[in-house]
């Protein structure tokens, strides 16, 4: 077995609030391997995009974050800042939900793909031009060359995805950072940007970390999955078991709940309730208030993510008792 | 036929009131101070603010007289006491008028748009590109010196503040979902600006409010020391000001003190402003 | 139970060559040029009928009008052109308390759960006013009336005396949903009724719409872009495509076979739920055009597989197909398949 790329032990984030210390991430673990495309999923306010972003330090104090990010030998999370710097942008890039407000308006995307060039590449003049044209033209904007004096008001939402893609990528990292890239795209246009993030995987040998709330973008782009509640990470599995035999209860109720599990006109199986406040957690495991399958077990201590069958980690108690679900997702499509 | 029933929701139990900052707080009190001062400045005050005492003239701060006296004897304290009144009374008229008018008009305007809007706008451009004091002095010479015609000069000027703060929030509260509910419920376009729009759109107007209401006394207080506002001898800070302006080498106290108390009134709104800024925001 | 719905269920609303148009801010500069006015084209001559007691779903992707169809039919915006009847209600030219008359008749619920609700009142003040303005009840048995909506709405009688920043996402829809429901309402248009919710919330209010429903005999205009969701509770679904309606039929005709290759495209872009079915290329290539630069004949020939010469030069009218569908695409007009294919 190759080794992770990346290895996440004992994140935590702290985040304090007006009305008290948020612990937005508590205790998480993860490995990434090399070329894996893993899936962050979780509802809002479960910790997903801090996580995302705590892997490359991107919180400032009075945020606190502990634990390690281990990457290439080195603790990100103790590194200097220049060296992060350096990993930043650099080997590891990051791309983000609204490429309007991550975009610089005033500078043409051409210039904006240069910047990264001539940081991490040391690219500058006409070598730098043509290396951005290829790279549009990798993230398939049509006319390439036209298209680098234009500035980014001048693209549509979906070029404007493609063309923060492409800055991403200048710097060839070797994983890419995604904080749902596609929710603020229509369904058609994010079916060519997940595509092209699966061609650009392959192509450029990357890593991707994905963090969205669409189970349907994770069935469709994903290799693992790791599911998170309440600031920690309650499951992770390969996308195909997690799909058909979900092993913690709120990834079977999160499956469940969707439209398409029943019959036409049906009620649904709503989750009830609603996610936790995180400021005041109940004891033990975070989903038991909504949870259809809880003992007085769940209650009393939180459980552990554990090892419950080979490469799939769950934190729930009641894990073998869960049905399996292949029969019943009834699909969109032709 | 089945009915079907979905589960009654617990409504989450958060915190009804959040706590009042302490900006918010300080300021409250100090203007009780003031409030006080100017309803029973006679409790307060061991001396009449305008009766001479030639036996008293130009002391310097001394048991007797904390703040010492002027040039006719007479008081600092007590002369800064019986002010609060009128220093009061000038942030009240030199802002109350034009914010109900100004706020009204905003709503109004902004929620109608077109060329009411237009008119009122150009209205308001024509007013702004004067300075704002130059404008009073020039309305109240026309009009004669004393606080009534420094009211409505500072009226005709000061609406357009408020006019423009809440004819912007009126316009982003209409385009709300809230208000596009209002009109599919049929309910009338008076309902939906003064019962729905005004409400949610008011607060910049009002936190503003305080600030002018400072912004005012320090008007009143130019106009007075320039002998276009309060006529002497009314007590009133700003005269106050100006008559020490002889003395200031010999005897500062004069001017200090009244100065000094210009100055408090003006932390006060400011402070009871930034905390009403925060109090009033609703919780999303 | 699902309400039994036939193909002569009487229609409750008709919708004919509704058009809306937005003019765009114009330059002096290019006013002074002559240059003309442009406009964005949120709606072209949609036709499109409602029957009594169904949900109809509307889909498709930002810039389709399906929310400009929806705030044109309770008259938030006033169309150019075109018709809708209601009964026997002219909708486009009602005024004042006809208008107010319609409105209590056909009610919308609103996307975001955030701003629909004014900040300052309470549950009870927002449930009173509506049953105010519209005398639905006296003022004495109001507070009975507001419990009583609450109830039917999954919400406990406490929740009155609340504001609603005290609420969640969800449960401020269901207060939306009471708003509209004050008024006994025959009709709902939902705009995006779950889209601002959690997964597993979105399911909560998808039951109470369902349930609803069926105690109180709405017909209801579903608008959104889930198209899971629109599956599972409309009877029939409308697709739009850059202002124009492209397809309507039976729901399960349109998700098993969809015959516009418009509906083609978005249902294939549709992520599945079924990891083992991934495809590497994309269901469609080319960007969503410009509304303000809507290409000429068929709106989607920019991005159709199948496009030939007459989509640029003739816009498809909505055609009845044999088997029920109504699609607006000359593959599927006689006289064009002759051309196609002799």
């Amino acid at each position: 077995m190759t080794a992770p790329h990346l290895s996440v032990r004992d994140l935590n984030v702290r985040i304090p609030t007006p009305g008290g210390v948020l612990h937005a991430v508590r205790g998480v673990n993860f490995d990434l391997m090399p070329g894996e495309v893993l899936g962050l999923v979780g509802e809002s306010g479960s910790g997903k995009s801090v996580t995302l972003r705590s892997l490359i330090r991107l919180h400032r104090p009075p945020i606190q974050m502990t634990g390690t990010v281990e990457y290439g030998g080195q603790n990100l999370l103790a590194a200097s800042d220049a060296k992060l710097r350096s990993v930043r942008g650099g080997q590891i890039s990051m791309i983000f939900q609204e490429p309007m407000s991550a975009l610089n308006p005033v500078l043409t995307v051409g210039e904006q793909i240069g910047e990264n060039l001539r940081e991490h590449k040391g690219l500058r003049g006409r070598a730098a031009q043509e290396r951005a044209a290829e790279l549009l033209d990798l993230t398939g904007i049509p006319s390439p060359r036209a298209r680098l004096s234009d500035y980014p008001h001048q693209f549509s939402g979906g070029m404007r995805q493609r063309a923060m893609i492409a800055i991403a990528l200048a710097s060839e990292p070797q994983l890419l950072l995604a904080d749902e890239p596609t929710t603020a795209l229509d369904v058609t246009i994010q079916d060519q940007i997940l595509r092209l993030l699966l061609r650009l995987r392959e192509e450029l040998h990357m890593s991707v970390i994905l963090v969205t709330h669409d189970l349907g973008v994770v069935a469709q782009t994903c290799d693992r999955v790791a599911v998170m509640y309440g600031g920690r990470l309650v499951e992770t599995a390969g996308v195909n078991d997690l799909f058909h035999a979900p092993k913690h209860a709120y990834t079977l109720g999160l499956l469940q709940s969707l439209p398409g599990a029943g019959e036409h006109r049906r009620p649904l199986q709503p989750i009830p309730g609603g996610p936790p406040d995180l400021r005041s957690l109940p004891p033990g495991c975070p989903f038991a208030p909504r949870c259809a399958y809880v003992t007085e077990a769940c209650r009393t201590g939180e459980p552990p993510l554990l090892e419950v069958a080979p490469g799939r980690f769950s934190a729930c108690i009641h894990y073998d008792e869960l049905p399996a679900l292949k029969s019943t997702l009834e699909e969109v499509g032709v | 036929m089945t009915t079907m029933h979905s589960p009654a929701l617990e409504v989450a139990v958060r915190p009804r009131r959040r706590m009042p900052k302490a900006t918010l707080l300080i300021g409250l009190v100090l203007l009780l101070v003031l409030i006080v001062a100017a309803i029973f400045p006679q409790y307060l005050a061991r001396y009449s603010p305008t009766d001479f005492d030639y036996e008293a003239i130009l002391q310097g701060p001394n048991a007797k007289h904390i703040f010492g006296t002027d040039n006719f004897g007479r008081d600092i304290l007590s002369r800064i006491i019986y002010g609060t009144r009128v220093d009061m009374q000038i942030a009240i008229f030199t802002t109350l008028f034009p914010f109900i008018f100004g706020t009204l008009l905003g709503a109004l305007t902004g929620y109608l748009g077109k060329w009411s809007d237009a008119v009122v706008g150009r209205i308001a451009d024509l007013v702004v590109v004067f300075p704002f004091l130059v404008l009073v002095i020039a309305i109240v010479a026309v009009l004669g010196p004393g606080l009534n015609n420094m009211y409505i000069a500072v009226s005709a000027v000061g609406w357009v503040s408020y006019w423009r703060l809440t004819r912007g929030e009126v316009l982003t509260q209409k385009k709300a979902e809230y208000a596009q509910a209002g009109r599919v419920l049929g309910y009338s376009p008076s309902r939906i600006l003064l019962r729905h729009l005004l409400p949610n759109a008011v607060s910049p107007a009002i936190v503003y409010l305080m600030t002018d209401m400072s912004l005012g006394i320090l008007l009143g207080a130019s106009l007075g020391y320039l002998g276009l506002g309060a006529q002497p001898p009314t007590p009133e800070w700003g005269v106050m000001v100006a008559d020490g302006k002889n003395f200031m080498a010999t005897a500062w106290w004069i001017s200090t003190f009244p100065g000094l108390a210009l100055t408090l009134a003006g932390v006060t709104f400011s402070l009871i402003g930034d905390g009403l800024a925060d109090a009033l925001r609703p919780r999303a | 139970m699902t309400v039994p719905l036939s193909k002569s269920t009487p229609p409750l609303m008709e919708i004919h060559s509704l058009t809306k148009t937005f003019p765009v801010a114009q330059s002096l500069l290019s006013r002074w040029r002559g240059q003309p006015r442009r406009a964005v084209q949120a709606l072209t001559d949609v036709e499109l009928t409602v029957r009594r007691g169904e949900t109809l779903g509307i889909v498709g992707e930002s810039g389709c009008g399906k929310s400009t169809l929806a705030r044109t039919l309770v008259r938030l915006y006033d169309a150019d052109r075109g018709s809708v009847r209601y009964g026997d209600l002219d909708v486009l030219s009602l005024r004042g308390p006809a208008l107010r008359q319609y409105n209590r008749r056909v009610q919308m619920i609103f996307q975001d759960p955030y701003s629909s609700l004014n900040p300052r009142m309470t549950v009870e003040a927002v449930l009173r006013e509506a049953l105010s303005v519209h005398h639905m009840r006296p003022a004495a048995e109001q507070p009975a009336r507001v419990r009583e909506l609450l109830q039917l709405v999954g919400l406990p009688p406490e929740a009155a005396g609340r504001l609603p920043h005290e609420f969640s996402g969800g449960q401020r829809q269901r207060i939306g949903i009471a708003r509209a429901l004050a008024l006994e309402p025959e009709c709902l248009i939902a705009d995006e009724l779950v889209s601002a919710l959690d997964v597993s919330v979105q399911a909560q209010v998808v039951n109470l719409l369902l349930e609803l429903q069926e105690r109180l005999d709405l017909t209801v205009l579903f608008v959104a872009h889930d198209l899971r969701l629109v599956r599972h509770i409309s009877h029939r679904v409308a697709v739009m495509y850059l202002g124009r309606v492209v397809e309507v039929s039976d729901t399960e005709a349109i998700f098993t076979a969809p015959r516009h290759p418009y509906t083609q495209a978005l249902l294939a872009a549709a992520p599945t739920l079924d990891p083992s079915r991934r495809t590497a290329a994309p269901a469609i290539t080319g960007e969503l055009p410009s509304p303000l630069n809507v290409p000429s004949g068929c709106a989607f020939r920019t991005r159709c597989p199948h496009a030939f010469e007459r989509c640029a030069t003739e816009r498809p009218a909505l055609l009845k197909l044999e088997d029920g569908p109504e699609v607006a695409c000359h593959l599927y007009d006689p006289v064009s398949t002759a051309q196609a294919t002799g």
